[in-house]
């Protein structure tokens, strides 16, 4: 399934990005090298292989994860808005859905 | 004060038995950090004013010490006391600059420690800058970074190899002993073997991940990059462990790494995947290798012969997981709560999308893209639950090959460094640089670089250990009874 430009502009629609048309031309074929080199998975059979979820070991499945559902003191507002472009009243201020 | 660093237990332990301050130890290695980045670009920050406070105060505390002692007692500091690292700019540190070689983190400031780093901090050490790196660890040569490629200092014309090519080449020159690293598909291995220097990267859930910046989630780990096996074993004692704030973190008790280490390999047996010698490998670098082989002979282990089967499909496994995973874990850079905003945008979706636009390299863009392509709809069959499928796979050539030997040896890059230039308009030809370092991150197993050699060149070459989970003593008995055994004492061109 060669990828084309088409393809290029959906997946960037999907990912928010914006690409132009000089890069989509870059792009392109070089997705397609890439599409076409990870398709040699089909020749490897998986009949009846459980896909590998995750990256943990054995060890790491069997390591008992949960908490309490207690709070616990956190990063706080005014810390966690010290990074942000927009800050105002308390929130994240981002430019108006149209 | 010696320029170069013999190990940090020596280095550790004239700082605390007041032979020699921290202070001094300290503005040596920002002294040379600042003297060479403008020949090598391996520091995207270098923080004088916090490494000499932090170095005044640890000399303080071991005054006080000694004067309220009766006699001077052994004073247990912690086992990184004084000495100097670097960190590679995608982890975090509270009040530096966090950039990931990007533009889109802005002049982001994390408000928070990564684990790894309170564990460095915590046993004492001096953090005097941030490494420069390929964008997001997204690259095999440091060519990605938005802030310029690092040079490699046996070389100069040449790249480190990637993504962690700053924090390799600080060690390799010399400016700092040990440095930190993160390893997704081979990003502290490689750039080691690229550099002359030794590069872990341990089990996956052997270290946290809070604080790491997420490329991979499945497959990143925290590496370790050294002179010398004995002080990436020390370094990597101290970030060990489970971590609450990272449930992949596993509960497993941390070795004495640095006691256990000997040199004692007879009977140990080493697999030896004829195969993956074949194509594609540099001449110089399969010969080396091969030396390394005769020298573990020599040693007294064993050489038994192995095979991997599915190791040729690992590049297409990775390149469909990982840009899958990344896809997802860099939809957070979107210009709302940190970072970079594109000015201009006046509505939301544009806002994001100019964000992005702008704040992005090319690479990755392409692997957002190509990530999002193998999770779409009609898609995700064929493209990544095969490549699961295949994952699993390679984790059982692994589980087979250990049942019979204890680690396996392989070339850790396939070329020794290349030339700044030479591979960035060609992804896939850069990307077939892991070829022997992905299995690792695919599997979970541990893998160390250790360098064997000079190609005529005079371009250093690395052989790689992979073991079974949790073998990292075996693989650090191994490669500290190689140094042993062969001293690889070759200096790079530029260094401190």
């Amino acid at each position: 399934m060669p990828i084309t430009e088409a393809d290029i502009e959906k997946i960037a629609q999907l990912a928010h990005l914006e690409i132009t048309r000089e890069q989509r031309l870059i792009f392109a074929p070089q997705m397609a090298e890439i599409v076409s080199y990870v398709e040699q998975l089909n020749e490897v059979d998986t009949s009846n292989v459980e896909p590998a979820t995750g990256g943990l070991t054995p060890e790491g499945e069997r390591t008992e994860s949960s908490r309490e559902d207690a709070t616990a003191p956190s990063l706080g507002q005014r810390v966690a808005l010290e990074e942000a472009p927009d800050p105002a009243s308390g929130h994240f201020r981002v430019p108006k859905v149209l | 004060m010696p320029s170069t660093f013999d190990n940090i237990a020596t280095v550790q332990a004239r700082i605390v038995s007041g032979d020699v301050t921290a202070r001094a130890v300290v503005e040596s290695a920002l002294e040379a950090a600042e003297g060479l980045n403008d020949t090598l670009n391996a520091f995207l920050q270098i923080d004088r004013s916090g490494a000499l406070q932090r170095a005044n105060e640890i000399d303080e505390s071991i005054k006080r010490l000694v004067k309220t002692a009766a006699a001077a007692p052994a004073l247990t500091h912690g086992a990184l006391t004084g000495v100097p690292i670097a960190i590679k700019d995608n982890i975090c540190v509270r009040g530096l600059q966090t950039s990931c070689g990007s533009h889109i983190l802005g002049d982001y400031h994390p408000p928070y420690n990564a684990t790894v780093i309170e564990r460095v901090l915590g046993a004492g050490a001096v953090i005097i800058g941030k490494t420069n790196c390929d964008e997001f660890a997204m690259g095999s040569s440091n060519e990605n970074s938005a802030f310029g490629p690092v040079k490699n200092p046996w070389d100069t014309s040449r790249v480190p190899g990637g993504s962690s090519g700053g924090s390799a080449a600080a060690v390799a020159a010399g400016i700092v002993p040990v440095a930190l690293g993160s390893d997704t598909g081979g990003s502290v291995r490689q750039p080691a073997s690229l550099c002359g220097v030794v590069g872990l990267k341990p089990t996956y859930g052997r270290n946290s991940r809070y604080g790491l910046v997420a490329f991979a989630s499945s497959l990143d780990q925290v590496g370790v990059f050294g002179g010398n096996v004995r002080d990436v074993a020390t370094v990597l004692g101290v970030i060990a462990g489970r971590d609450e704030h990272d449930a992949t973190t596993a509960d497993v008790p941390v070795p004495q790494y640095v006691a256990q280490l000997t040199t004692d390999v007879k009977g140990t047996r080493i697999g030896f995947p004829r195969a993956l010698f074949g194509e594609g490998l540099d001449a110089e670098v399969r010969t080396s290798v091969e030396d390394v082989v005769e020298t573990y002979r020599e040693l007294g282990a064993e050489i038994v012969d192995v095979e991997l089967p599915h190791a040729s499909y690992a590049i297409a496994v990775y390149y469909i997981i990982a840009t899958a995973e990344a896809s997802s874990n860099l939809a957070r850079y979107d210009g709302v709560r940190y970072g970079f905003r594109a000015e201009e945008a006046h509505e939301l979706r544009a806002m994001y999308k100019r964000t992005r636009d702008e704040g992005f390299g090319p690479e990755v863009k392409r692997r957002i893209m190509l990530g999002t392509y193998v999770l779409s709809a009609g898609y995700y069959e064929a493209y990544y639950h095969k490549a699961q499928q295949v994952r699993a796979r390679i984790k059982e050539d692994f589980s087979r090959a250990f049942a019979s030997c204890d680690a396996i040896i392989t070339p850790t890059a396939p070329t020794p460094a290349f030339l700044i230039g030479e591979k960035v308009d060609d992804p896939l030809a850069m990307y077939l640089n892991d070829i022997y370092t992905v299995t690792a991150n695919l599997a979970g197993v541990p893998g160390i670089s250790v360098p064997c050699g000079v190609s005529p060149a005079g371009l250093p070459v690395g052989f790689q250990l992979l073991g079974p989970y949790w073998s990292e003593p075996a693989l650090f008995r191994l490669g500290h009874a190689y140094e042993q055994a062969r001293h690889f004492t070759a200096r790079s061109k530029i260094h401190a």
